[in-house]
Order: structure tokens, then C-alpha cells, then sequence
């Protein structure tokens, strides 16, 4: 009984350090330090928040880079329901889906043949909110959103190569282009008409 | 790309090793009572717990009233989360306003989070207010790892003490492991994840209008506080259902180092702690080079698995090798930022230990791939291990090998000076024994019922792999996931949760029993017949002890799943 009633108050005590002043505590320290990671990287423009540095977005028109496929949410992309599409290597709706996405690479980049398609742009990735392409995938879409937007595809590379985040310190991870930054550059070089946005 | 692979792996190793020595060293002195750096800050809260709590630190424990003292802590724990789980609604810090977590559900997590397994049937961002986040799952993500590494000292005590009744006291342990290791390891961790962009607020989710002027709602919450801890104790419970590859729980690669290395660092700690209370480092040592082994080999082969890709893309004329500019492999289900190399090592690492968080999806890996992940959660969880757990997991496998070691040179077997007898080999095997009982008996189970089937979402051998999976890290308290099993449903909540409580309770409970057996017994002195448990061929015998144990219990299941789809995968036939 002695055991019991140590026992619940050491869970109220310790509940107080580790479960409130803890967290209270480092959200204060980061209020401070780190506000605007503390509040999620979101992006503001023309004083809308148009997404965080960390999320992905969905693009469609041709005059943007596109992301890579999503399993979040039913449209993907819901950044308030993360997740990967779990499906199987043997299963059939995987291939049947990857299938269609590489279908849907080959016809909006003309020219590309399906051994140049990196992978990463026709599997779902794991969180559904992946920010990043590969490298290989964005250089892929270079001429369709050259063309879009009537850029010289030189200048066009030139965005790709400024928003490529390398190996960490050469070794750590993989090289990676945050397709959100990508595409406010692109919007800042050459604003996509109303038209082109659909 | 193959060198890059090496590098990041050996880079992973050497700080893991480097880290250890000092962390487990530390450890000893905070365990036994010795004096630190951090006495003068933490001294005081101490005395004050014990003093609100009722806790007389000096009266030590004998083994069942340790074990007695853990179990009610955790069952009064557990009460305290499916409280708060069903009453969130009423309670502030909701903003959101996310109602009452269903029975089933909420017993479940509350089951899940008091044993260290973290196996979530729920979607963090859709359903748990940021004040059952904070004070109900990330308060189990402290105490159960301090239980954890609690119940490893005491069995270090049990194996070092000499004609002792006691092996310490239970509260005593549990305030120092929170006070003097997790709460200023994870202060600081966090302050770097949120340097690196893991939110820290308690805001309500926002609302973006996308450069394409759709609508996007992007979740928030205090992720960083609860993150560090996530892995450091090896709980694994995500902020976010998509775990550590969400790219707010894990933005960057160096946030992918960190949470990775925070994962091995207590468990590899402790094998160094174990040395230095027994008064000879080499027997620490000998189990962190057997863990180490196990861990290479397990990393490698992952790594390959993966990297070579799914021959069905290939069918498709992708390619999937590996270039400068991506990393080709198996992509379904990883994140671009982490690749082959970080995905696969990281499904080996939480593995490993009983953390059981996420950078990839698991159920999309390839049929070797996955299958490792799983055969590190049959070997029992013990290269490195859970905090805790996976020292004692595998100091029971040493007893396991000095006994077959001694039956084969017909010697009573000794282990650190202390003669096993039958009493010690009993518990020994009850603890071997129950493992496999809490995995395949349920699974079974769930392959001849309706309710069973019904969850799954893969089809063919894939199907029975993501069962065997679910009832294997139940039972090791893992967490992780073939997560597309649809296991939020009452046949899935029940069977798991009693799943996890057996494998965390009653395999500590014998391990703690075995501890006050051995603690109770002489020490006899080393002679030339004694087999050295601080070598080479000992460190040998410890791995071939455990791969075989595992292989006995646990290939025909393994079998029928994911070595059957592996050879389905490459004659291209799908479900």
C-alpha cells in the first residue's frame, strides 16, 4: 500500500517535471533563440502564408517544378495527415500506380525515355510531405518549365543549380532541391501568367 | 555511391563508439552513487522528490520488491495516460479540439507507451491534443526508458553484488535516470533539432494558400521536446504519423545523425557501464563488439537490399542505380533528403534497440530489406538494445552461452566469478521461452480469424508478413511498423496491447528474479577450468548462441513470408 501511494505520487511529480515544465520550458527557450523555427519555417508572401520551407507542396502546372507523388491525405500533400502509401514491393496497385506516374513523366516532358525518369519522381515518399526532388528530377523538368514560362533553359538550370542542397558537409544524406523554394525563384524571375497557372 | 555508403556507416560507428565510453562511465558513477558535475543543480530536485514522493533512498529493495515497486509505478502510469486519452477533450492545450480517444484505442496506446513499445494504432496530428502529446506520451517516454535502465542496473547489481539480498532501490534508480541523463540529454538535443527546424509551439495548425492557390493545413505542436526523447529513449512514438521521415520530426540529415545516435547511445552506454560495475571493463566491452558484429551485418545487407531496387520498376525500364545527382534504390515509401544509405541504416538502428521510430516506410521495403528489421526484433532486440532492456536481454543470452559453453566442456558454468546453476538456467529459459509465445501464438491466431485477416492491406505473402511483423514488435516492444496493416480495429488494439505488457513485464520480471538468484550467491574464484567470458571466442560464441536461439524459434514463420516474396518478387509475379 506504502509501495502504491509512492508510486502515484512519483507519477504526478515526475508527470509536472518531464510531461509539462520540460516542454514548457524549451518552448520558451526557442521562442527566444529560434522563433522561426519554433513556428514551423513558414514562408509569408505579400503577407499570406503560402507554406513552410519544410513541406511539401503539390504542383501541377506546367511552368512549375513538380513534386514527387503523395500518399498524404486523399489528394496529397495534407499536411495535416502525413503519411507513405504502404503499399507492398509485390503489390499489384503499387506497380499499377507507378506505372501511371512514369506514363505521366513521359508525356509532360517530351523526349525523356523511362531509363532517364529518376525513381524518386514516380515512388510516394514516406512522410506524403517530402519538400525535395532529386537533383536528376528537377534537371528532368528544366525544358517543360522553360518552355511554360518563356525562360532560356540556361537561366532556368542556373534557379536549379541555386536551390541544390548538397551532401552535408559531402557525406551526410543526399543531395536534395526544395521544389517550394525552387518555385517562388521561378516566380520571381518570371511570373507565370494566370493562363499558364492552369 | 558505395564508398558513400561505407562513409556515412563508419562515420555512424565511430561517433556511437566514441560517445559510449564516456556516457556509460558516467552512468556508473551516477548508478553507484558516486559524485558528478551535475550534483549541485540536480541534488536538490532529487531530495525533493524523495521527500514529496515519500522515498527513503537509502533502504534498498530486494528483487521483488524492486520488480513490485516497477509494476505499480507502470500500472499507475498507464492509468494516467488512458485518462488523459479519454478526457482530452475537456482538458486545455486542444486547439484543435480533438475529442475523447476511443476504449479500445486509448488502452491500446496507454499499453504501448508504459512498456517503451510505442506502437501507434492512431495518427499523432488527427487525434491526440498537445497536452496528451506532452504530459501523457512524452512523460512515458521518459519514465519508461528510466524503468528500463533501471532494471538493467539492478541486474548489473544482481551479477557484481556477492552474497547481497538486495540490488537497490527502485525509485532511487528511476529519479537518477530521468534527473542526471534523459531530461539534460534532451534539453540539449532539442535546442538542435529546433535549430534545424523541428517546430516548438503550441499553436494551432496553420493555413497556407499554396503557390498554386490550393489550401494546405499544415499541423504544428511542440514536436522538438518531444522528439529527442522519442529516440533517446527508444520509445519511438512520432508527434506525426509519418514518424522521423516527416519532415518536421526530421528535417535535415544532421537532425537524422542526432536522433540516430541517440538512439544507440544509452544502450551502447550501458555495456560500458556494465564493465565498469563489474570491475572489468573487457566484459563491457565483449558485449559491445558481439552487438556491433550483429549490427554491420544487419546495416550491410539492408543497405544492399534496398540500393539494388524492385526488379518490377525494372520490368518498367527505370533505372535504379545510383547516380550523383539521386540515389536510385527502392524509393517507395523514403524521403529524398535521407536516400538508400540513411533510410536502410536507420531501420536497422531502430530495430536494433526497441525504439521502433521511422525515417522510411518499412512495409515498402523489399522483401530482404524488411526482413531484417524484423529478424533484429527476433534475436530479441539486443544489439544495443532498448534502454535497458537490451542489456539485459543480452546478458541473459550470456548465460545462455556460458551454459552451453559449460555443457560442452562439462563444467558447472561460471559467469563474472558467479556459478549458474539450475535456478538461474530456469529463469533463464522462461525468459527465452516467453519471447516466442507472445509473437506466435497471437499470430497464428490472427491468420485463422476473420478479425485477423481483415487488417490486412498487402495481399499474398506480404499480407502474413505484416502480421508476424505487428505480433513480433509487440512482443519486443519495438513499435515500428508494416503500417499499412489496418490496426485500428478492437481485434488489433487488444491482442497487441496484451502482446506488449507480456513482453515488457514478463520477461523483466524474470530477468530481475535471475538478478537477485545470482546476487544472493558466493563468488567463487577464477581457476584454469573457467571459460573467459571477456575474449574473442566468447564474443563469438554469444553471436552464435543468439543467431541460433533465433533461427530455431522464428525461421518457418519468417519463411512463408518475407522469403517466400522474395523469390515471388524476382520471378515478377505480384498480389
Amino acid at each position: 500500500m506504502r509501495t502504491l501511494m509512492t508510486a502515484v505520487k512519483m507519477t504526478i511529480v515526475l508527470t509536472i517535471l518531464t510531461g509539462l515544465a520540460y516542454p514548457i520550458v524549451i518552448t520558451g527557450l526557442c521562442r527566444a533563440i529560434f522563433p522561426r523555427q519554433a513556428q514551423g519555417s513558414l514562408i509569408m508572401r505579400n503577407g499570406q502564408v503560402v507554406g513552410s520551407s519544410l513541406i511539401g507542396q503539390k504542383f501541377v502546372a506546367a511552368g512549375y517544378f513538380h513534386s514527387r507523388p503523395s500518399a498524404a491525405g486523399d489528394k496529397g500533400y495534407d499536411a495535416s495527415a502525413s503519411s507513405g502509401s504502404n503499399l507492398g514491393p509485390t503489390n499489384k496497385a503499387l506497380i499499377e500506380a507507378v506505372k501511371a506516374r512514369l506514363k505521366g513523366v513521359l508525356e509532360e516532358n517530351p523526349g525523356i525515355t523511362a531509363s532517364q525518369v529518376p525513381i524518386d519522381l514516380v515512388t510516394a515518399s514516406g512522410s506524403g510531405l517530402d519538400p525535395e526532388i532529386s537533383p536528376a528530377s528537377a534537371l528532368l523538368q528544366v525544358a517543360r518549365v522553360a518552355k511554360a514560362r518563356g525562360l532560356a533553359e540556361a537561366q532556368v538550370r542556373g534557379l536549379v543549380e541555386q536551390s541544390t542542397r548538397g551532401r552535408l558537409l559531402g557525406i551526410l544524406g543526399e543531395p536534395g532541391v526544395n521544389v517550394l523554394e525552387l518555385n517562388m525563384a521561378l516566380d520571381r524571375a518570371a511570373p507565370l501568367s494566370r493562363q499558364a497557372r492552369k | 555511391m558505395l564508398l558513400n555508403a561505407f562513409i556515412q556507416v563508419g562515420v555512424f560507428s565511430v561517433l556511437v563508439t566514441v560517445i559510449s565510453v564516456p556516457l556509460g562511465l558516467y552512468m556508473a558513477r551516477v548508478f553507484s552513487g558516486q559524485r558528478t558535475f551535475a550534483d549541485p543543480v540536480l541534488g536538490p530536485i532529487e531530495r525533493a522528490i524523495y521527500r514529496l514522493c515519500g522515498v527513503y533512498p537509502g533502504v534498498e529493495m530486494s528483487w521483488a520488491e524492486y520488480a513490485a515497486a516497477m509494476l505499480l509505478f507502470s500500472l499507475a502510469g498507464m492509468l494516467a495516460l488512458y485518462g488523459l486519452e479519454r478526457l482530452q477533450q475537456f482538458l486545455p492545450l486542444n486547439p484543435q479540439g480533438f475529442g475523447a480517444v476511443a476504449p479500445d484505442l486509448a488502452f491500446n496506446t496507454a499499453a504501448s507507451f508504459t512498456t517503451n513499445t510505442n506502437w501507434q494504432a492512431y495518427a499523432g496530428e488527427s487525434s491526440m491534443s498537445y497536452l496528451t502529446q506532452m504530459a501523457g506520451l512524452a512523460f512515458h517516454n521518459f519514465v519508461s526508458a528510466a524503468a528500463g535502465i533501471a532494471a538493467a542496473i539492478a541486474i548489473i547489481r544482481g551479477f557484481v553484488r556477492r552474497s547481497a539480498r538486495t540490488i537497490g532501490n527502485f525509485w532511487v534508480d528511476l529519479t537518477r535516470a530521468v534527473l542526471w541523463i534523459l531530461l539534460p540529454l534532451s534539453l540539449i538535443g532539442a535546442l538542435v533539432l529546433v535549430w534545424q527546424g523541428v517546430p516548438q509551439n503550441f499553436s494551432p495548425y496553420v493555413h497556407a494558400k499554396t503557390l498554386e492557390g490550393g489550401e494546405q493545413t499544415i499541423a504544428q505542436g511542440p514536436v522538438a521536446s518531444q522528439e529527442i526523447i522519442k529516440e533517446l529513449g527508444t520509445n519511438g512514438g512520432g508527434f506525426f504519423n509519418a514518424n522521423s521521415a516527416h519532415p518536421y520530426e526530421n528535417p535535415t540529415p544532421l537532425t537524422n545523425l542526432l536522433e540516430m545516435l541517440a538512439i544507440f547511445a544509452i544502450g551502447a552506454g550501458l555495456t560500458h557501464t556494465f564493465g565498469k560495475m563489474a570491475g572489468d571493463r573487457r566484459q563491457g566491452w565483449a558485449l559491445f563488439s558481439a552487438m556491433a558484429l550483429l549490427f554491420a551485418i544487419g546495416a550491410a545487407v539492408t543497405i544492399w537490399s534496398e540500393q539494388r531496387g524492385n526488379p518490377n520498376f525494372a520490368r518498367m525500364g527505370l533505372d535504379q542505380s545510383a547516380t550523383a545527382a539521386q540515389s536510385g534504390g527502392n524509393l517507395e515509401g523514403k524521403e529524398v533528403r535521407f536516400g538508400i544509405v540513411d533510410s536502410a541504416l536507420w531501420a536497422t538502428i531502430t530495430t536494433d534497440t526497441s525504439c521502433g521510430a521511422v525515417n522510411s516506410m518499412h512495409d515498402s521495403y523489399t522483401p530482404l530489406g524488411g526482413f531484417i528489421p524484423l529478424i533484429d526484433m527476433q534475436i530479441g532486440e539486443i544489439i544495443f538494445g532498448g534502454v535497458g532492456s537490451g542489456l539485459f536481454g543480452m546478458l541473459v543470452m550470456a548465460v545462455l552461452a556460458v551454459f552451453i559453453a559449460g555443457l560442452m566442456v562439462g563444467r558447472t558454468p561460471e559467469y563474472l566469478g558467479k556459478k549458474i546453476e539450475g535456478r538461474e538456467m530456469k529463469l533463464a529459459m522462461l525468459y527465452v521461452l516467453i519471447f516466442p509465445a507472445v509473437i506466435l501464438l497471437p499470430a497464428g491466431a490472427a491468420m485463422v480469424t476473420r478479425a485477423g485477416l481483415a487488417g490486412i492491406s498487402n495481399p499474398g505473402p506480404h499480407g502474413f508478413t505484416q502480421i508476424l511483423y505487428a505480433f513480433t514488435q509487440a512482443g519486443a516492444n519495438n513499435g515500428s511498423a508494416f503500417a499499412g496493416l489496418n490496426a485500428n480495429a478492437p481485434f488489433y488494439n487488444w491482442t497487441l496491447a496484451i502482446g506488449m505488457l507480456f513482453g515488457r513485464f514478463m520477461m523483466m520480471i524474470p530477468a530481475l528474479a535471475l538478478a537477485g538468484s545470482l546476487a544472493g550467491k558466493k563468488a567463487v574464484p577464477a581457476s584454469a577450468g573457467t571459460f573467459p567470458t571477456n575474449g574473442p571466442i566468447f564474443v563469438v560464441l554469444l553471436v552464435g548462441v543468439i543467431v541460433i536461439v533465433a533461427a530455431l524459434t522464428f525461421f518457418p514463420a519468417d519463411a512463408l513470408g518475407p522469403i517466400v516474396e522474395h523469390l515471388a518478387m524476382l520471378r515478377g509475379k505480384l498480389y
